[in-house]
């Protein structure tokens, strides 16, 4: 191992494929389990505004799932769902839920009364009121929880390795069993690279879509 | 018997709470390697964060450590302090202690920034000098912000260190490493059990220290106990 150093190029000019794969299942497992995580969340997110009662249960549950350590959440389900892509997704969309949902909730709270009144006024039901004043004037504070989940969702994927699964953490484990520096740190590399591009390009996105929110943070 | 008895029975087996591998000795690893970890990384992260929130400066870069914290994956840092330094507690403290110190940072800065500028004022005008002002005044009233940093740290190094397992260390980790290397799945559910209760634990001994550490005056207002400046989640 002394001899070995931290990258060597001509491993990496002919592992090009397998690290591709890599990254591609990373990005698959990020846009499933964001995606997922915003499906259950908004709904929950929406409740506890509407129902003050809610509030509490749906962030202490959350919030609950989110201070699990992931390895024993994955070990949890592997009993039940096996060394499986789906027990790598449950997994990844629980610890969505609290960043998005609390995001939701704080979105929807920041919505001024002035404006409330005057949909109510121009005669909005409920429902419309919501889709079409309360949910845009909440995408800021949405947007900003879909950034802080997708970058820890890239980061948390590297544990799902060792359920089988794994994106670029498969190269992280492959450096470790092999003893052997380039997978490790090319797959860490590609990490950070992943989740700094993801940032950025949520970020051009929030600018674009409510060009308005410059500034707000999870 | 259902799976759920066998884990029930691998927990209550005297034999799992006896020896090298026993369940005592595994917590006492698990928690010592996280309190090392925590505590030089506090040792590091909250003078730094302190004092850039009480004289204002670098306030993006106290509040970005934290978002390139949660991008760096904690498992990569693991195997690669493991590969740079060998086996041993010592790479495995010194990449936990990485991973604490972003959240310590922000939220210290955060909580210092939000010291009302009229109080900071008026212990001027009281005739605090700097230091005084600092200790007596603006860190009385950070204590919430700052304990929550330390909390956060704290719940994600438990975490983080399940993973020791995975390069040679010791922590309750070992019983899920090694269930699954052994494919005795009542070991891996038992273990997981452990190390989310031990996270569980943790977070609620802190929200409470937090809460006895909160000066009386502070303790009714707005801010509830589970308030942070940033969420992290590394392992």
């Amino acid at each position: 191992m002394p001899s070995d150093p931290w990258i060597n190029w001509d491993w990496l000019g002919t592992h090009i494929p397998l690290v591709l794969a890599a990254l591609q299942q990373h990005v698959l497992l990020t846009g499933i389990a964001v995606s997922a995580g915003l499906v259950i969340a908004l709904p929950l997110g929406i409740v506890a505004h509407r129902w003050p009662v809610m509030r509490n249960p749906v962030l202490t549950v959350t919030g609950i799932l989110y201070t699990i350590p992931s390895l024993a959440l994955f070990a949890f389900l592997v009993p039940y769902t096996g060394l499986s892509f789906l027990t790598a997704e449950i997994g990844l969309t629980s610890y969505t839920l609290l960043i998005l949902a609390r995001n939701v909730v704080v979105g929807l709270e920041s919505v001024p009364p002035d404006i409330l009144d005057a949909a109510d006024g121009m005669g909005y039901r409920p429902f419309a009121r919501l889709i079409y004043v309360e949910l845009p004037l909440a995408l800021p504070a949405i947007m900003a929880g879909i950034r802080v989940a997708t970058v820890t969702t890239i980061g948390l994927i590297t544990i799902t390795a060792l359920i089988g699964i794994g994106g670029l953490g498969q190269l992280i484990n492959k450096g470790l069993i092999e003893s052997f520096h380039t997978p490790l740190v090319v797959a860490t590399v590609l990490c950070i690279a992943l989740a700094l591009v993801a940032d950025l390009t949520l970020a051009g996105v929030q600018r674009l879509v409510v060009p308005w929110s410059r500034g707000v943070r999870a | 018997m259902t799976f759920l008895m066998q884990c029930a029975r691998w927990l209550t087996d005297p034999a799992h709470w006896q020896g090298p591998d026993g369940i005592p000795i595994r917590l006492a690893q698990h928690v010592q390697l996280s309190a090392e970890a925590v505590a030089l990384g506090a040792l590091i992260a909250l003078p730094i964060g302190i004092l850039l929130g009480h004289f204002g400066r670098f306030g993006n870069l106290a509040i970005n450590i934290s978002n390139v914290g949660r991008a760096i994956p904690s498992f990569a840092i693991l195997v690669i302090a493991f590969q740079a330094f060998g086996l041993g507690d010592t790479p495995i403290i010194l990449a936990l202690t990485a991973l604490a110190i972003p959240p310590m940072v922000t939220n210290s800065y955060v909580a210092l920034r939000e010291v009302d500028a009229d109080i900071k004022e008026a212990a001027r005008g009281m005739g605090y000098r700097e230091l005084a002002q600092l200790v007596r005044v603006e860190l009385p009233l950070a204590v919430p912000l700052i304990m929550a940093g330390i909390r956060t740290s704290a719940v994600q190094v438990v975490a983080t260190a399940t993973l020791a397992a995975i390069v040679a260390g010791g922590g309750l980790g070992r019983y899920i490493v090694d269930g699954f290397a052994t494919q005795i799945y009542t070991k891996v559910f038992a273990g997981a059990l452990l190390v989310a209760l031990l996270a569980l634990a943790t977070e609620l001994s802190l929200a409470a220290l937090q809460r006895a550490l909160t000066p009386r005056g502070l303790r009714s207002l707005n801010a509830p106990a589970s308030r942070r400046a940033t969420s992290f989640k590394t392992a």
